[in-house]
């Protein structure tokens, strides 16, 4: 018969700037929404003559992250130093976890209950007794909020992705003569590997949120969340405009790094929509 | 010596269902042999029984001398699903080269097999594809290629062309043949299909469900090297025929069985 590929795709391989380009064509439409929502924003305050002091213009709040950018930035360094320290020690702990429920389901199923009924604490009544435990100056008590609100989407994910391979998969596993470890390192991981980018990709945001929530109930000056919190209090809308604008910009940029991580542990995966 | 040698094996599952009954098969080196049945008497059960894949409840298996859990531990079973069951993440090659790197042979020695096993399944060309690149018959010839890599002395097939087309089943029927003629196997093949059974085997094992037993073993004297014209002479026609007979001999069997029980209940 033939071997000729003519039922086949070939495979998609494009250079780096060819795919980017095509993912910039993609992004048209999200900016054009972008430009529109801030064109709104800027003229309807001038026509509804809404107090800017409350709702300041677009361009107002730009010229005041210029005028304050190495302050902002700074802050917004010093905050995302803490989300990205919870985001590792969350996220670390919840695969390691996860890694020892998928091996031992028993384990799972005594646990799982309270590590649900834990995900249930709200985050903002825990975050003053994390700053009472740790030095709430500290960009360790910071970690720790952020910590406790990644764990536990990224443990839910990657406990599902690690148990959802099929049977025979595990079955050709111990056809080859393979054991447990083996089975996981090749198969359960590999396997579970795009729900755990998935969780992770969460996990960057609600890092995020949990550093900066953990900052209104007392942390540094240098913290973007004390000085989104203070300039709020104060009645600097402008300025605390900007630093919610940085905190985004940080937590994109967060977002976006793990999402090329995936993108490159991923490579071979057919279905990685996003 | 048998390359499987079954005695009074019998398997019951958890919630009481008997899926198996007083099985006893053996099966010699170089043989093809067919499991045919209808759905329900336990052919899959029994290939994975053969295979270390579940546990009997009584009787014993012995394969090339040795019991099925030392035999899957020395890697003698090469297994071939209905779905090809490849890694997703793995090419080609990568998939074939799965078990020799569980056996930890060297990199070389496992680039030169996978050329081999492309050949073989003449897949050359598609080494760096990934499985969701082929068609399913190809797919299929790459979970064939794999689970021939390591040469294991047996190869357990469960319904492997059940998901194919027509066509593509009795293309690959062919290139079975002539891939157990290449190699030094056993094969233990599972399958619905009676022409296929009775093309690609050596014998032909009839089973029966409710509990599954075996209900007749039917020699196929079809001289080798088998091709496609086979499957027109008389002698395959009538080859056909007293499987499909034996078949339906068990079925009757297990209807009248049934049937006493189900006026009871009603």
């Amino acid at each position: 018969m033939s071997t000729a590929p003519v039922v086949v795709q070939p495979v998609p391989r494009g250079t780096l700037a060819g795919r980017v380009g095509k993912r910039m064509v993609d992004w048209v439409p999200a900016l054009v929404v972008l430009v529109v929502v801030l064109v709104v924003w800027q003229e309807s305050i001038e026509i509804f003559h809404i107090k800017k002091f409350l709702a300041p213009q677009p361009t107002a709040i730009a010229s005041t992250f210029w005028a304050d950018r190495h302050e902002l930035l700074s802050a917004g360094w010093f905050t995302f130093q803490e989300a990205l320290g919870g985001f590792v020690i969350g996220c670390g702990f919840a695969l390691l976890c996860a890694l020892v429920l998928a091996r031992w389901r028993g384990l799972g199923r005594a646990l799982m209950p309270y590590m649900i009924a834990a995900s249930a604490v709200p985050i903002i009544a825990f975050a003053p007794i994390m700053n009472a435990w740790f030095n709430p100056f500290s960009k360790g008590s910071k970690m720790a909020i952020a910590a406790v609100l990644c764990f536990f989407p990224v443990l839910v994910n990657s406990l599902r992705g690690l148990t959802s391979v099929r049977p025979e998969s595990v079955e050709l596993m111990r056809s080859y003569g393979a054991g447990e470890l083996e089975t996981f390192r090749r198969v359960r991981i590999p396997t579970a590997l795009p729900f755990i980018f998935t969780s992770l990709k969460i996990a960057t945001v609600l890092a995020m949120i949990g550093a900066i929530v953990g900052e209104y109930f007392g942390g540094a000056f240098t913290a973007l969340g004390v000085l989104i919190n203070s300039r709020s209090t104060t009645f600097q809308f402008k300025e605390a405009w900007a630093g919610i604008g940085v905190a985004c910009a940080f937590g994109i940029a967060f977002y976006l790094a793990v999402a090329l991580v995936e993108r490159l542990a991923l490579r071979g995966v057919a279905s990685t929509g996003d | 010596m048998s390359v499987v040698d079954i005695k009074g094996l019998t398997k019951r599952f958890d919630g009481g269902t008997v899926a198996l009954e007083g099985i006893d098969l053996s099966i010699e080196e170089r043989e093809f042999i067919s499991l045919i049945g209808p759905s329900g008497c336990g052919k899959s059960t029994l290939l994975r029984i053969i295979g270390d894949l579940i546990q009997p409840t009584k009787g014993t298996v012995q394969v090339n001398g040795k019991s099925a859990a030392q035999a899957r531990a020395d890697r003698d079973y090469g297994i071939v699903f209905q779905d090809a069951v490849l890694y997703d993440w793995r090419t080609v090659s990568r998939n074939i080269s799965l078990p020799l790197e569980l056996a930890r042979w060297s990199r070389h020695r496992r680039a030169e097999r996978v050329k081999e096993m492309l050949d073989l399944v003449e897949l050359i060309g598609f080494e760096r594809h990934y499985p969701w690149q082929l068609s399913g018959g190809m797919q299929q010839r790459v979970s064939i290629a794999r689970a021939l890599s390591f040469d294991p002395a047996l190869l357990l097939m469960d319904e492997p062309f059940g998901a194919l087309d027509e066509m593509t089943r009795e293309r690959l029927n062919l290139e079975l043949l002539r891939i157990w003629e290449a190699s030094a196997s056993t094969m233990v093949f599972v399958t619905h299909s009676i022409a296929e059974a009775v093309f690609l085997s050596t014998r032909v094992v009839v089973m029966s469900p409710r509990p599954g037993r075996i209900s007749t073993v039917i020699p196929i004297d079809l001289p080798h090297p088998r091709t496609a014209a086979i499957r027109e002479d008389p002698r395959f026609f009538d080859l056909v025929t007293r499987v499909r007979e034996a078949l339906h001999l068990g079925i009757d069997v297990d209807r009248q069985l049934a049937a006493p029980s189900r006026e009871a209940t009603s």
